[in-house]
């Protein structure tokens, strides 16, 4: 649980930095926008061997794992959130005399925030989805390695309750946080009464 | 004092080259109340956006008071046709985000200037709600107490009223002269509705299109408040003569060389539909 959150929160960080950089620099976009879009596709499980190779077999390969699966699909909403967010605000903010910095923090990615939502909901389920296969692959405790135990063990029932555990810890996530957080966000923006 | 210099400025498209504004010179007293006019394309809202500091003119040059425009700022206040608006704050804390970026560190001052000017709009009564609560015409009110808020020199607004409805319109112009008549601030309003700049300003600056000029400089010398009847309609008749020419000429370019006003399709009179509805 600690790597899950450990490596949340640094792909929230580089995702949303990465994303915003994106949207801001057409030369970014040209050089690695596409390199973005393609390791997209690469399921994150496949990065395993090159983070065991590069870090060992350690907690920081795991990490690895969890942070390879988040990262991209939060950068990628993040661009597209900051992208789509309408030039009135931003001309208007500039008007009133909001430049750089609070320009980006005060208007743009709270602007932005739906769409940033989405991907962070996104990166979330996917930081779940490596960890569980890190864990499977690569022995080093957590409910993963309690998945492979019971199947080495031939222990259904064990399987089992990991499964219910994984999808309990799931809901839990979805419907005490994003939920809220989707639900006020909708309220203030209107969106929920056309 | 605002003044333009030979102001130029053209936008490269797809199409080719388009000059949208050639030589504009213009001189805007301190407390003038000038209403930019002209028909679609004639490069009214650029010259605003340029005085804005949002965009920067080809050649020519831009200054108030003597100091040329560099970027936008907060002695010019902005409004336009959409209210901008943030729906992520509530109405309260969007005059009051105005007035941070414009540099008053002081709370308890901030609170009291929100709260004098949403007064002044008549919605205070809205502070806490938010933005997709209110109509069209509420938030353009909030749009104009985060505008006025901060103290700007210069109040810029860009066609303000134009997707309101006539009534919420008729309302907000007579609210607006009074709040000029109160604070007496430099107020720029760009329209392509000739009565709406009759009735509010006092000066009317047509503008003629492809490449955008100023055509024709008026002094509207009547006394406030205006109704539409009576003198005002004087003035539109005139200005409506002029603008008739621009209307055509744009028409022309937008849809054939060969098109011809069908009689009484481009307005002549003030009885007829362009500027209507005020």
């Amino acid at each position: 649980m600690r790597r899950l959150l450990v490596g949340y929160a640094l792909s929230l960080v580089g995702g949303i930095g990465l994303g915003l950089a994106l949207a801001r620099s057409q030369t970014l976009r040209d050089s690695i926008g596409t390199i973005v879009t393609g390791l997209q596709a690469l399921p994150s499980i496949c990065w395993l061997p090159m983070a065991l190779l590069w870090f060992g077999l350690s907690e920081t390969a795991i990490l690895f794992v969890v942070i390879a699966g988040s990262l991209l699909a939060i950068t990628v909403a993040t661009e597209a959130g900051v992208r789509n967010v309408p030039p009135l605000y931003t001309r208007a903010a500039r008007t009133m005399g909001a430049r750089g910095a609070t320009l980006y923090l005060r208007v743009i990615l709270p602007a932005a925030l739906p769409a940033i939502l989405s991907g962070m909901r996104l990166g979330w389920t996917f930081a779940w989805r490596s960890l569980m296969a890190g864990e499977l692959l690569f022995v080093s405790g957590g409910l993963g390695q309690l998945l492979a135990t019971g199947r080495e063990l031939g222990d259904m029932s064990r399987v089992m309750a990991v499964m219910v555990a994984i999808v309990t810890l799931g809901l839990i996530t979805e419907v005490l946080f994003f939920q809220r957080v989707e639900a006020r966000v909708r309220d203030l923006w209107g969106t929920d009464r056309s | 004092m605002i003044a333009l210099d030979n102001v130029s400025k053209h936008f490269t498209s797809k199409r080719g080259t388009h000059h949208v504004l050639s030589d504009v010179s213009l001189t805007i007293d301190e407390g003038q109340f000038v209403c930019l006019l002209g028909p679609s394309g004639c490069g009214k809202s650029t010259l605003l956006n340029l005085i804005a500091g949002l965009d920067t003119p080809d050649q020519g040059t831009l200054a108030i008071d003597g100091k040329p425009i560099a970027g936008p700022g907060p002695d010019r206040s902005v409004m336009f046709q959409d209210s901008a608006l943030f729906p992520w704050l509530s109405v309260r804390r969007n005059v009051d985000f105005g007035l941070e970026l414009a540099g008053f560190r002081d709370k308890d001052e901030r609170a009291s200037r929100v709260e004098t000017f949403l007064k002044k709009v008549q919605l205070w009564r809205f502070r806490d709600a938010y933005v997709h609560e209110l109509s069209g015409g509420m938030k353009q009110r909030v749009a104009l107490a985060r505008a006025l808020a901060p103290d700007p020199r210069v109040l810029l607004m860009d066609e303000p009223f134009a997707a309101l409805d006539a009534q919420t319109r008729d309302v907000l112009h007579v609210e607006l002269t009074e709040i000029w008549r109160a604070t007496r601030k430099t107020v720029v309003f760009v329209t392509h509705n000739v009565r709406e700049a009759v009735r509010l300003g006092d000066r009317v600056v047509l503008m003629a299109t492809r490449p955008g000029r100023v055509k024709l400089d008026e002094p509207i010398a009547l006394a406030r408040p205006r109704t539409n009847e009576g003198d005002v309609a004087h003035y539109v008749g005139r200005i409506m003569k002029e603008l008739r020419t621009e209307v055509e000429k744009v028409m022309r370019e937008e849809i054939d060389d060969a098109w011809q006003p069908a009689p009484g399709a481009v307005p002549g009179s003030s009885s007829s539909g362009v500027g209507g509805g005020i």
